[in-house]
């Protein structure tokens, strides 16, 4: 008996040729490449610019009352001068930073990750139906490997995203935090790393099984919106009702986006920082093994 | 010659518990032949070819592809085989040359390797000129035979083929059948494939076994199948409105006779030689024979002999998975 396959492949080979498979489909599209470039601009004009609350508390917003007698100019200008302290000390004590914008700009970050990965677990769906999985599964390609592929492109558009809105947010007038350092953004791609391999094991492990588009879908797009909205992406979660308090005291994206916020807006808080990154860390431990141990099942059926 | 490549005993796949599609199939197949499973579609050819290629596990019974257990040894398998599915997996949006480098990757091939590899297969297959093009240009049959490529990028020993020509018009086929035969004779290996195309399994297999509702009803080559049917059918007219059925029953090796709207339809051995002593008795007693067709049973008849069912069933079927196909391909936006 001659040798099986004279080049043994290893544990782990097939993860890059699987993973850039994806993201040819991506790169090498220009109309796709562009739209995943167009769309956290366009959600970040809009929704970053649209809800300036900042100007919600500026001075000239809130009418003077009429007083007899009428204040003197000298009177005025104190008063003026303690309405715009107090809109940046409101800003701050609800958003941590004088500067909505730069709060939101993060959180659209989180909102790009949970969209893009939520394509990871379609694009199973579609190698299924196209037959391109039982191709691969008929390969000495390890099953693992076959998931974490999809993961992991996913995860790297993600990360791409993040650095294009980042980039883009410094144009709009993001306002980096006093400890802000060029090694912070290490720390931002870091997490957006960790939370996007969580994401996308949960989308996948969601979409295993399923050989039509239509199910994963309506499940995907049920979680992925509470996913966000009860978050700290887009309002401090210290003004919701006690339950929404709850639900985003668990949800992994609070973390992320604070952790985000920790590295770049706000003056760090470095315990705060390695609590957001051990929560974001188990959390994508424990899905990404799920994940794995669902795909050592179900792939083969 | 004689050795065993793969070996199946008694393979058994239950779908969720209840729905049986394939049930205790057994059989060999030697080094060096294709060997093919002709059945119906939904009679369980893929699922075989499925399981065979360690991507569905089999619910009961044992395979082996090269000594190797389906079941225990699946790396091993997948190592020394290669597959060519029923759908067209290659990318369409990446290039021809860049699927086959992706197969290569799958199994480890080095790229060096893979580059030279790619090269003598992609011009085995006619696909040189047309390797830098994306596969969303290429036509069915160009497709057909990147897949092909892609299978064999490995050397397999053993190769499998799931209905290699479907959807492909008859010219497309038959250039298939082609390039299958160049593959069998250049690499000298094993071909296991199914189709439900009863000139396909004719044309290209060494063995056939037919499959029905799970479950292999004969195996044997194309000649032994059809002579099992019991011989050829000679059709013949003759002038005169007399009936001479008892005549030509008296003619040796004739063994049925049956008159149809004025000709006669009669089942005999040895057709070629039978025919002229059918014409000499005839005019012997002064009946002039005016049309004779000699006939060899196909496996057409052989097929509806064994599984009772006609070909228009499974023709629908397959128009109902191309359909299926043009809606995807319609979904992908083109």
């Amino acid at each position: 008996m001659s040798k099986l396959n004279e080049y043994c492949p290893s544990r782990l080979h097939g993860l890059w040729a699987l993973t850039n498979r994806e993201l040819k489909k991506w790169y090498k599209a220009p109309v796709i490449f562009l739209l995943s470039i167009i769309q956290p601009i366009l959600w970040m004009g809009l929704l970053g610019k649209s809800m300036n609350i900042g100007a919600v508390f500026t001075g000239s917003s809130i009418p003077l009352p009429q007083l007899n007698p009428p204040l003197t100019p000298q009177q005025l200008q104190q008063l003026g001068g303690y309405f715009a302290g107090l809109q940046s000390s409101i800003m701050l004590n609800a958003f941590n930073t004088t500067d909505y914008f730069s709060f939101m700009a993060v959180g659209m970050i989180a909102f790009t990750a949970l969209f893009t990965t939520m394509f990871s677990g379609m694009s199973v769906v579609w190698d299924r139906r196209l037959g391109f999985l039982n191709k691969a599964l008929s390969t000495p390609v390890s099953r693992a490997v076959i998931i974490f592929s999809k993961v992991l492109s996913a995860t790297l558009r993600s990360m791409f995203q993040a650095g294009i809105i980042i980039l883009i947010a410094v144009a709009f007038g993001l306002q980096f935090g006093a400890s802000f350092t060029p090694l912070s953004i290490l720390g931002v791609f870091a997490i957006i790393f960790l939370i996007c391999v969580g994401l996308s094991s949960l989308f996948i492990a969601i979409t295993i099984r399923s050989t039509r588009m239509e199910t994963p879908m309506a499940v995907v797009n049920l979680i992925n919106l509470p996913l966000m909205f009860a978050s700290n992406a887009f309002f401090p979660t210290k003004f919701m009702p006690d339950w929404l308090q709850t639900v985003a005291k668990f949800n992994p994206i609070s973390y992320t986006i604070d952790a985000v916020r920790q590295l770049l807006i706000f003056n760090t808080d470095y315990i705060q920082l390695a609590l957001d990154f051990t929560y974001v860390g188990i959390f994508a431990v424990i899905v990404a093994t799920i994940g794995i141990v669902l795909s050592w099942r179900f792939l083969t059926k | 010659m004689s050795e065993e490549i793969l070996k199946v005993d008694g393979l058994t796949k239950v779908f969720n518990g209840t729905l049986t599609a394939v049930d205790h199939v057994s059989f060999s197949v030697m080094r060096g032949e294709i060997f093919g499973f002709l059945g119906p579609n939904g009679a369980g050819k893929t699922t075989t070819i499925n399981m065979l290629i360690t991507v569905f596990k089999p619910t009961e019974g044992k395979a082996s592809v090269l000594g190797f257990d389906i079941a225990k040894q699946d790396c091993n398998v997948r190592n020394v085989i290669g597959v060519v599915p029923q759908e067209y997996t290659a990318d369409e949006d990446l290039t021809g040359l860049e699927n086959v480098f992706l197969c290569a990757d799958l199994y480890g091939i080095p790229r060096n390797v893979a580059k030279e590899r790619a090269a003598e297969l992609l011009k085995l297959v006619e696909l040189t000129d047309f390797k830098d093009k994306k596969v969303q240009t290429y036509s069915g049959g160009m497709r057909r035979r990147l897949e092909l490529a892609c299978g064999l990028i490995n050397r397999p020993k053993v190769l499998f083929l799931d209905e290699p020509t479907l959807g492909l018009d008859v010219q497309t086929r038959a250039a298939t059948w082609d390039y299958i035969r160049k593959l069998k004779k250049e690499f000298g290996m094993t071909l296991f494939m199914t189709t439900h195309y009863l000139e396909e399994a004719d044309a290209l297999c060494d063995r056939v076994a037919i499959i029905d509702h799970g479950k292999i009803v004969v195996v044997g080559s194309p000649e032994e199948l059809k002579h099992s049917l019991g011989g050829d059918i000679i059709t013949l007219g003759i002038k005169e409105d007399a009936d001479v059925s008892e005549l030509i029953r008296k003619v040796e090796n004739v063994k049925d006779v049956k008159k149809e709207d004025g000709s006669y339809r009669i089942k005999v051995e040895n057709g070629e030689l039978t025919a002229p002593l059918i014409i000499e008795a005839l005019r012997r007693k002064g009946h002039a024979v005016t049309r004779l067709s000699l006939t060899e049973p196909t496996l057409n008849e052989v097929y509806l002999e064994y599984t009772g069912r006609s070909m228009r069933d499974t023709e629908e079927s397959r128009e109902a998975f191309m359909a299926q196909r043009m809606t995807m391909r319609r979904a992908r936006g083109r």
